[in-house]
């Protein structure tokens, strides 16, 4: 097996992790996934660093740019082992997995030269400025402007971001924004890289229903983008915009799954604590979790092999509704076991993180694309069937 | 582990789709319906015969083709889509599981070669094998330089076309296996069935002589533990196959029917729950692939877990594409003349094989409560 190069890596990053994570770090474990996504950021980033020191940011990357070029097959056990070990959620993640991979197809070299480093160093933090007040689902609806200042060759910004993850801990956002007046829809959308750090931008946090904040408002007022600043041509914002949405292919979900067990696991030794276990009801529901998360795992598989078919494509479109529902079960099925205990906060670290589960899973079925919207994809994407009417006021 | 299917198993894979969209349509189906059949012999002399199917995973040594459980879950998943009316799970999944894993190499050498080459139809009667509660199953006794079998049975499929019945009994603290031959002191009744698509029977339990006691003396469980996970999880791609077969059905009907001036797939309410069914497809054939490629590396408890996992995932799936079926086509999808119903009633009658749903997942809760969730 000492042949294999999947397994030789596991048992580096298995090892690397065995004495990276200690010490200073300690307080990491387990930390920052979603619904604890502002937990010790400073340490957090520091912990950046420090897998920037082992090599273990961007390691998907190509060489040239300080990666180590890893295959698909080999990320996922990289993404698998350091859930494993328990890492702490990746404040570097929105530049490494969404930015890095854009700019390498689509960036100019001067974007490559200028970006890449600070990402691949886990010195330089990003985030994601899609999402509107009155563009959510219809994102294509968005009225963010962005306008020429004929003087400088700058882009002047204008509109308000929301849901914006860790605006407040990043250095960097990219914007879509509407740069051609009177244009509506998909047409006429610029992609603009922005420092948060400059006049004309506000960001303003939002306490979720866990009591986290990880999330904000971004106001622009006049902030700008240099004309180097804009990815692809202005106009084509909308197609790199979904081109980096699709650079994820959800290597990162196979960790993400190796969570969800150490959840699934936390649930059954709680089940046995409480007595929940000798309830019929309960271990049904236990055993369909468990069947649910196996074959979350075989669905993974399948979507990020090579050679895909036409049947896997379908699975891909269904792969986010199955593991966010799965996940929101998972939440209400970790309250009934823990029993009256469930709702009161208490010091137990392990009732407080399935506490947070509970409440951060019900936005599993609406960030990246509702439940609603998700089924909507599905029938016309993958079954063929006809297409939603678009509202006068639309496309 | 590739989840991916080689160019070999693709082959299978289309040839088999081909073949059974070919002479397995609705109008072939409804002919052995008003005959009352339930077994399509043309079909199996094709399938078993001229191709050769029932050989796939039968030992080289035996005259098979030594193939695994990948090739075996392509096409039971290709039978179910057609409801095609052929004993193919019984005869090319189970009792070749059950010969090559549990049974003396004479048995081996006796039948293995005949059913590899379709001159064999083989029925398993193994009632209660997942009942916990005891109130199934045979027991068997040595009586007479023999053994005295008794219990319950229960309706056997495809058991009034078998020429060969491998019953699995309780003996003792452990299990034994019995080869019968219709006919020959043993005999079976047909009955029928809600489910037109399958033949049905029934046993009468007797007194069989000490050389139909065909298992090796010195099974553990683990070798039992193989040849259920192998016939739970071809159950389940038959399953799978079912309830794509009832969507197939479902999105052509839906499709043309027009209603409000607009074609009734158009409806959000109506994509919407096809959605659903096409998720949840996918999460039973994942669930089938993925165990039937780990089959060849996991432990004989794993691939328990797995199979159950996949027949929980897929008795629900079939039997929800199936109402489904019927509630979609509305009106036409009451009558006898369309398709819903004979899927419906596969669906129903499936689900009670090799135990219930709530069994396995009690079994599964059991396991993972045990030893874990495992990654």
């Amino acid at each position: 097996m000492s042949q294999d190069p999947v397994a030789a890596l596991r048992a580096e990053v298995r090892h690397w992790m065995e004495t990276h994570l200690v010490g200073r770090f300690l307080p990491l474990k387990h930390r920052g996934h979603a619904g604890d996504g502002d937990a010790l950021p400073e340490l957090r980033k520091e912990w950046e660093r420090e897998l920037a020191a082992g090599r273990w940011t961007c390691p998907g990357w190509p060489e040239a740019w300080g990666g180590r070029g890893l295959s698909v097959a080999e990320q996922v056990a990289f993404q698998e082992e350091y859930a494993r070990a328990g890492g702490p959620g990746r404040l570097g993640h929105i530049g490494e997995g969404l930015v890095g991979p854009t700019l390498l197809a689509f960036g100019t070299e001067d974007q490559q030269r200028r970006f890449l480093p600070g990402i691949r160093a886990g010195t330089d933090f990003w985030c994601q400025g899609y999402s509107e007040p009155s563009a959510g689902s219809d994102l294509a609806s968005l009225s963010t402007r962005a306008r020429l200042d004929a003087a400088t060759g700058d882009w002047v910004v204008h509109g308000q971001k929301v849901w914006t993850s860790l605006a407040h801990l990043s250095d960097w956002i990219f914007v879509l924004a509407r740069c051609e007046e009177g244009s509506v829809g998909r047409k006429g959308l610029i992609f603009l890289l922005m420092r948060l750090d400059q006049p004309g931008v506000e960001i303003q946090p939002i306490r979720q229903i866990g009591g986290g904040t990880e999330f904000n408002a971004v106001f622009f007022d006049g902030a700008r983008a240099k004309a180097r600043d804009v990815v692809g041509q202005p106009g084509e914002g909308w197609s790199i915009g979904m081109a980096l949405l699709g650079f994820e292919r959800g290597i990162s979900t196979l960790g993400q799954q190796m969570a969800f067990a150490q959840e699934l696991d936390l649930v059954c030794e709680i089940a046995r604590e409480t007595g929940a276990d000798r309830s019929p009801v309960i271990r049904q529901r236990i055993a369909r979790a468990w069947v649910g998360l196996r074959a979350m795992r075989y669905l993974a598989m399948r979507v990020l092999a090579e050679g895909t078919d036409a049947e896997a494509r379908i699975e891909a479109l269904g792969y986010k509704y199955h593991w966010s529902n799965w996940h929101r079960d998972l939440g209400r099925l970790a309250m009934d076991v823990m029993g009256p205990v469930a709702t009161i906060e208490d010091a137990d670290p392990r009732r407080d993180r399935l506490r947070q589960l509970f409440l951060f899973s019900r936005a599993d079925t609406i960030y990246g694309g509702t439940n609603e919207i998700q089924l909507n994809i599905l029938a016309e994407q993958g079954l063929g069937m006809p297409r939603e009417p678009r509202g006068t006021g639309g496309r | 582990m590739s989840l991916v299917l080689s160019e070999d198993q693709v082959m299978i894979r289309d040839e088999a789709a081909r073949l059974f969209a070919e002479m397995a349509d609705s109008a072939r189906i409804r002919e052995v319906l008003s005959h009352d059949l339930g077994h399509d012999a043309q079909l199996w002399a094709r399938v078993a015969g001229d191709l050769g199917w029932c050989s796939l995973t039968v030992p080289e040594q035996s005259r098979g083709l030594g193939l695994g459980a990948v090739e075996t879950v392509i096409l039971m998943e290709a039978a179910g889509r057609r409801l095609a009316p052929v004993p193919l799970w019984s005869t090319a999944a189970f009792a070749v599981a059950l010969l090559a894993h549990v049974s003396t190499p004479e048995a081996c050498e006796t039948w293995l070669p005949r059913i590899a080459a379709g001159e064999t139809i083989a029925a398993v009667a193994a009632p209660g094998i997942s009942d916990a509660s005891g109130l199934m199953g045979i027991a068997a006794e040595t009586e007479n330089e023999g053994y005295r079998l008794s219990g319950r049975v229960g309706p056997l499929i495809d058991a009034p076309v078998a020429d060969l019945l491998l019953v699995i009994a309780r003996m003792g603290t452990g299990r034994a296996l019995f080869a019968l031959r219709p006919g020959q002191g043993v005999e079976v009744r047909r009955v029928r069935s809600l489910d037109g698509t399958r033949s049905y029977g029934e046993l009468d339990l007797s007194h069989v002589p000490a050389m139909a006691r065909i298992d090796r003396g010195d099974l553990s469980e683990d070798d039992w533990t193989k040849v259920v996970a192998t016939a739970q999880l071809a159950l389940a791609a038959e399953e799978v196959g079912a309830a794509r077969g009832a969507m197939d059905v479902t999105l052509a009907y839906i499709a043309d029917r027009v209603q409000f001036g607009r074609t009734i797939a158009s409806f959000q309410a109506i994509k919407h729950r096809c959605a659903r069914l096409e998720i949840d497809l996918a999460e039973a054939r994942a669930m089938v692939y993925g165990a039937a490629a780990n089959a060849v590396s996991a432990s004989p408890q794993e691939r328990l877990l797995e199979a159950l996992g996949a027949r929980a995932l897929a008795t629900d799936l079939a039997f929800r594409a199936a109402e489904e079926a019927i509630q979609l086509h509305g009106g036409v999808g009451f009558t006898w003349e369309y398709d819903p119903h004979l899927y419906f009633k596969r669906a129903q009658a499936s689900a009670m094989l090799l135990g219930r749903q709530d069994e396995h997942l009690s079994t599964i809760a059991d396991i993972v409560l045990r030893a874990g969730v495992g990654s």
